[in-house]
């Protein structure tokens, strides 16, 4: 069962606004970054998300007519963006940047390795089977770093706490799925994303005791960017991204 | 807080399987692991490498430059250890 394009256009939002928003957020480290392996470390992630949200957005507007990936990307209003709560959260210190990324990939990847093997969409199919190994890679590097923050200096454990605790109510948000998602999945071209919940946490738990950081109890998860309802930091990132595109329109460079 | 900063490691990068490992620069990094992942990101992201090697910079013994004349030297009139004075087959190619 194939889906309509407006909403296999919403998909593909769905998938491709993620990566944007992450990309965009790691991509103001550029230069800023703790120290210079970890700044570069970090912007390849970013040039990484960006890639595959170029990918996403390429297939987006092929469901349009008349649309560029670039009108997908820059020329929306903020409700129409369906990115996750976590990924637009700020750069605060060097502990929210890697939990935020940490609880990002262990969702990211297990996405990734669902739709590399079971969408029922090609095109999906193929982005996935690229961004699987770039996924893969980032995951390795966050959990390493919440080891050793985690387990760290008394300084980082606490910053790390920290992000913990005030990044986990977002984190519930991957499982509930928005109209597109569940069109998907039924349509067999995404998954069921409440299935993912139970190894999601598995996961994360077992490497939070490793990492000696308490696993928060706060049982009150935040919601709605998929629906396009943001927090306050997303109108700020927004003005940055888009900027040039506003400033003029259909610019390339 | 006193900002220390982590010990320096020198990267070695095999860009092709047969070829050896080759001298690529230098980081910081906290342990081996970092190292690795490190060298990883800063050298081998424009598809450079197959393998890294990392080692801690205090671990090479370098020569002094200061010695270069009794270490060095000596070698450059004694061009009769180089196998030059062979005359060499036409058969034999690329010596």
């Amino acid at each position: 069962m194939a889906m309509e394009k407006q909403s296999l256009y919403a998909y593909m939002l769905t998938l491709g606004d993620n990566a944007l928003i992450l990309g965009q957020r790691l991509g103001e480290l550029c230069g800023h970054g703790p120290s210079l392996e970890t700044d570069i470390a970090l912007t390849n992630i970013a040039l990484d998300l960006l890639g595959q949200t170029r990918s996403c957005f390429q297939y987006a507007a092929a469901q349009l007519e008349g649309k560029s990936e670039d009108d997908v990307a820059f020329s929306r209003k903020e409700n129409q963006y369906t990115n996750v709560l976590l990924v637009e959260q700020p750069n605060t210190d060097f502990a929210y940047v890697i939990t935020r990324q940490y609880f990002f990939d262990v969702y990211h990847l297990m996405l990734m390795e669902w739709l590399a093997v079971n969408s029922a969409d090609e095109t999906i199919k193929a982005i996935a089977s690229k961004a699987v190994k770039e996924a893969r890679y980032h995951r390795r590097f966050s959990s390493d770093w919440m080891l050793r923050l985690g387990d760290g200096t008394s300084e980082s454990h606490q910053r790390v706490v920290q992000a913990v605790e005030d990044l986990w109510p977002y984190t519930q948000e991957f499982f509930v799925p928005s109209e597109a998602e569940t069109l998907a999945a039924q349509a067999g071209i995404g998954p069921e994303l409440s299935s993912f919940k139970e190894h999601y946490y598995n996961d994360v738990v077992s490497l939070l005791q490793k990492a000696t950081i308490a696993v928060p109890e706060n049982p009150y998860f935040q919601k709605g960017g998929k629906q396009g309802v943001h927090t306050e930091h997303m109108g700020y990132l927004l003005a940055d991204l888009q900027y040039m595109q506003r400033t003029y329109p259909n610019m390339t460079w | 807080m006193e900002k220390k900063n982590w010990p320096l490691w020198e990267v070695f990068v095999r860009s092709k399987n047969g070829l050896e490992h080759r001298h690529f620069g230098s980081l910081h990094a906290a342990d081996a692991t970092m190292a690795l992942e490190n060298a990883r990101d800063v050298y081998t992201r424009r598809n450079e490498g197959v393998s890294i090697w990392v080692v801690e910079s205090k671990h090479i013994t370098a020569s002094n430059p200061e010695n270069h004349g009794e270490l060095f030297e000596p070698a450059q009139d004694k061009v009769y250890r180089h196998p030059t004075f062979y005359k060499l087959p036409d058969e034999v190619k690329h010596m």
